[in-house]
């Protein structure tokens, strides 16, 4: 039997009968009630998220302070620094004379 | 009087969700229309339809507005009809002697006398049926856009995302895939 004679024959009863476009009755509810749903779900990830982070950010927090305060007799070191580097870094123009 | 298609995804993206359920009443006949091209139970092709407007509205952003709303959504259904032939992609082999009286005496009728057997024949599109639902999904999606539909090489492409030349090779493929089908079912009932 010629096969592209049947392959033709059958591919001309399938263009002969499109599919229907007949839409279930309120489909479009159907869809916005999906879709309601979805933008839901979308915050309560996000809010979720956001619970979750609270403790490690609390955390990060207290351990910030503790350092902060730990480190706060230090401070006084810290300045002599910042005022040697200060004199360094501006030598040249505080004794213009020094400078070769 | 009714709004733009540009109009309404523009209200969409502001937030307006009635203005995408105008868009969904709009063009839900189209897209049930090709979803029944790829599905045959009624509960497939309505999550196919379900599926393709999630997506749409996830992906309004990426709507430039270059082409009409219509072809980006279509382009859209057609790739989401190809990802649920994918997802229900069967391995059983079907077997041909299970075809109905009326399918085979239409293929009778065809071996006998081409001419006599009328294309008009619910039997004839219960055959191509039964013939596409063995193909793979690639090779399915090509025959009916090409051969079905008659939509040219150019436009399959962009509907499907894949380059001329593969198109092109695909459908070759799936041609003698098709062709491999018929004779497997002809060998089958001894025709």
């Amino acid at each position: 039997m010629n096969l592209e004679n049947l392959q033709h024959k059958l591919i001309l009863a399938a263009r002969a009968h499109p599919p229907e476009d007949s839409v279930p009755y309120a489909f479009e509810q159907r869809i916005m009630a999906r879709l309601t749903e979805y933008r839901a779900d979308r915050w309560l990830t996000w809010s979720r998220l956001l619970w979750r982070a609270v403790a490690p950010c609390l955390g990060i927090m207290a351990l910030v302070s503790v350092l902060s305060l730990t480190f706060e007799s230090s401070l006084g070191d810290s300045e002599v620094l910042a005022n040697d580097l200060d004199n360094t870094v501006l030598a040249a123009v505080a004794n213009p004379g020094d400078a070769w | 009087m009714e709004k733009t298609d540009a109009e309404l995804v523009a209200a969409v993206r502001q937030g307006d969700l009635a203005g995408f359920e105008t868009l969904v009443a709009r063009y839900q006949p189209r897209v049930f229309a090709t979803a029944r091209r790829y599905a045959r139970r009624e509960s497939e092709v309505e999550d196919i339809v379900q599926e393709a407007f999630i997506k749409a509205y996830q992906k309004l952003d990426s709507f430039r507005g270059e082409a009409p709303f219509e072809h980006w959504l279509m382009r859209l259904t057609v790739r989401t009809c190809y990802d649920a032939l994918r997802a229900h992609q069967r391995n059983r082999e079907f077997s041909y002697t299970d075809l109905s009286p009326a399918e085979s005496d239409w293929l009778e009728r065809f071996s006998a006398d081409p001419e006599a057997a009328s294309e008009n024949a619910a039997a004839a599109r219960e055959l191509v049926q039964r013939v596409l639902e063995e193909l793979p999904p690639a090779a399915r999606l090509i025959i009916n856009l090409l051969e079905i539909e008659e939509r040219s090489v150019k436009e399959i492409a962009l509907l499907t995302g894949w380059s001329v030349p593969l198109v092109k090779v695909r459908a070759f493929r799936a041609r003698a895939m098709m062709r491999k089908c018929l004779a497997k079912m002809l060998k089958e009932k001894n025709l």
